[in-house]
């Protein structure tokens, strides 16, 4: 698509020559070196989130109570981990933290993904059906989104996750084989299976609405009554005309909506209801230097530094996005 | 208008019934109920269960519920000796609402000026630092920034109480030290957008004809900014009023978990986990209604503000 509009461009101004919209956007990104620090920053976290063992001096759940809250620059002389330096201090257990918020990554930056993975395929298709539909169907599909909306996000999201750590306490034999499969996977995942699953549910809402509204607005346009009429099938026209047009404002939205479920994540495990223990969550941490702050402060400023950065990381990152996807800034 | 009033109001009934329904059936799939504790002896778990109608089906409870929500009784609830609800919610509510009053107004009071001030030095180092700070509101959350500045004034400058809650029969500084920390954690977030709604729609209505006429015949700078620029800029912001209030609700759960707030939010995480479902429903009923209000109120307000909406369509 993008390919034979710029061909199509060649053609009716031969002296241009061809440039694809990934690669404008690219370079007016790359001018900016706070985005260029962002871009390594997140890119740095996914590698440590990928592999956290290779990075993590020791193991998350490593304790060594005679060396409980040693301030940053420490080394241990008793316990399991003698010898051993705690860059950033150790928390209540002995633990060291700066391995406990490198196992943290994995956590927020799985959280990252699956929530933008599950509104991307969701929001996207529901918002174009519901959009390229006729309008009985936009208006029922869309009036159920309205109706999950009234519903405060949080809320839901913590009735949900309730929900689903309750039921997975249920004996075995209770649950049927699909329930059992499903709390494996979320016990083998430390609690995180069901964190998606609640943030998944809302996720997609917002972008279905984004969608919905610009597949309404770009339905009526030439092309698309164009290809209607050489023939394109439904599917064919949401996809390949419809959804280029539209998914540049959605990358958008979507990089700037990253923070809320990493930040989700985190409030759900600093009141004890995301990440089970021991598997670190920088929200649970936080929670764990919140309740240290008198004598430890480290146990809390590292997480919290952690956290802000990253939120800080991908909003950066969405602003610039926005104002090089942006016709009106182009100079 | 009274239509677009009437239509908008009607529509709060499948929303009532959805919110409700879902909450009412996902509470009661819980295993476990409201009177399981070690030491109380099944017999008695049962007697109770059967004095608050807990046997009966769940649709029954349901409807014995919605009967008594349209009378305005929200019943006893089941973890707090079996209290009458509103007993607790209308206090926290009370200091909840407080609490969102108190950060809106940080938030404004913050949120418009810098915004101004960004959108009259577009591009210039003041832009550049309004922007920045408002980038850093939004991506530094409540439950760092809530511990972040009890460290800092509470135990390093032991200027501010760390956490709970005065009322103001107390005495006024009582209540006011007690609030500060806890609205300007909910309203910095806000505050960051409200900066950012502000800049963007000022400088769109800075660009108008009628503002360079204004200044053409030679009105002071400030009276054109207040009068002509800021009065048009507000439209925008105004309509984000819904979603700032769901944001204020989202957001006070957390402030008040953070900072140990005997409000709404508080009451729904303790009853949730104690399975007290009278107070789970009155306050997701509470906080649906409150964001229904909010978009109906900005739907009217915008009519009186942009005379050229009407109730044409």
């Amino acid at each position: 698509m993008l390919n034979s509009a710029a061909q199509n461009a060649t053609a009716a101004a031969p002296l241009r020559r061809p440039r694809s919209l990934l690669r404008d956007t690219l370079q007016r990104l790359t001018k900016d070196v706070f985005v260029v620090i962002c871009a390594v920053y997140l890119a740095a976290l996914l590698v440590i989130a990928i592999a956290p063992g290779v990075f993590a001096p020791v193991g998350y759940a490593v304790t060594d109570f005679p060396e409980k809250f040693q301030p940053p620059g420490t080394v241990a002389t008793q316990g399991t981990l003698a010898g051993h330096t705690y860059w950033m201090g150790s928390d209540k257990l002995g633990r060291d933290i700066l391995s406990r918020l490198i196992y943290g990554t994995r956590v927020s930056m799985a959280v990252a993904l699956m929530g933008a993975s599950i509104s991307f395929v969701i929001g996207i298709t529901y918002g174009l059906v519901a959009g390229y539909s006729s309008k009985h169907v936009d208006n029922f599909m869309m009036r159920i989104v309205d109706i999950i909306y009234a519903y405060p996000t949080l809320i839901l999201i913590i009735l949900l996750q309730v929900y689903l750590t309750t039921l997975a306490q249920k004996p075995p034999d209770e649950m049927g084989a699909f329930g059992q499969l499903v709390v494996t996977i979320d016990n083998a995942s430390g609690g995180l299976f069901f964190v998606f699953v609640a943030i998944g549910v809302v996720s997609w809402l917002n972008m279905a609405r984004l969608v919905r509204g610009q597949t309404l607005h770009y339905r009526q346009q030439e092309f698309v009554q164009a290809a209607r009429v050489v023939g394109a099938k439904d599917q064919r026209i949401m996809g390949r005309h419809l959804l280029p047009n539209i998914i540049g404002p959605c990358i958008v939205a979507e990089t700037l909506a990253i923070p809320t479920y990493i930040y989700t994540e985190a409030f759900l495990s600093f009141i004890g209801l995301g990440i089970q223990p021991p598997l670190p969550s920088w929200g649970s941490m936080i929670a764990d230097g919140y309740g240290a702050m008198r004598t430890a402060p480290w146990v809390l400023f590292f997480p919290a530094i952690a956290l802000s950065l990253t939120m800080l990381a991908f909003n950066f990152l969405g602003d610039a996005l926005r104002d090089a996807l942006d016709p009106k800034t182009r100079k | 208008m009274i239509r677009l009033i009437v239509r908008r109001l009607l529509w709060f009934i499948p929303v009532f019934f959805v919110v409700t329904g879902i909450t009412f059936v996902t509470m009661h799939a819980l295993p476990g109920g409201p009177f399981d504790k070690e030491k109380t002896p099944p017999a008695m778990v049962q007697q109770m269960e059967n004095a608050f109608g807990l046997n009966r089906p769940v649709y029954e409870q349901y409807f014995i519920w919605l009967g008594n929500a349209a009378r305005l009784n929200f019943g006893p609830s089941l973890a707090l000796r079996g209290k009458p609800v509103a007993g607790f919610l209308l206090p926290g509510l009370a200091v909840s609402v407080q609490l969102g009053i108190m950060a809106l107004l940080f938030a404004f009071a913050v949120g418009l000026p810098a915004g101004i001030i960004a959108a009259y030095h577009r591009g210039r180092w003041q832009d550049r630092t309004a922007t920045l700070v408002a980038i850093l509101g939004v991506s530094i959350p409540a439950i760092v920034l809530g511990p972040l500045l009890v460290w800092v004034f509470g135990l390093w400058l032991d200027w501010l109480p760390v956490a709970q809650w005065e009322p103001l029969t107390e005495g006024f500084w009582p209540w006011l030290s007690h609030l500060i920390l806890p609205a300007i954690t909910l309203g910095a977030g806000i505050s960051a957008i409200v900066a950012r709604l502000t800049r963007a729609s000022l400088l769109q209505v800075l660009n108008e004809d009628y503002i360079r006429t204004a200044h053409a015949k030679g009105l002071p700078r400030q009276l054109v900014t207040m009068r002509h620029a800021l009065r048009n800029a507000l439209i925008p912001i105004v309509t984000y009023i819904g979603p700032l209030t769901a944001a204020v609700i989202t957001g006070s759960l957390v402030v008040e978990q953070v900072f140990a707030i005997p409000g709404m939010g508080r009451y729904f995480v303790t009853s949730i986990t104690s399975r007290d479902y009278p107070m789970v429903m009155a306050v997701v009923v509470i906080y649906a209604m409150v964001i229904v209000l909010a978009n109906l109120s900005v739907d009217i307000l915008y009519i009186f503000i942009d005379p050229r909406i009407s109730d044409a369509e």
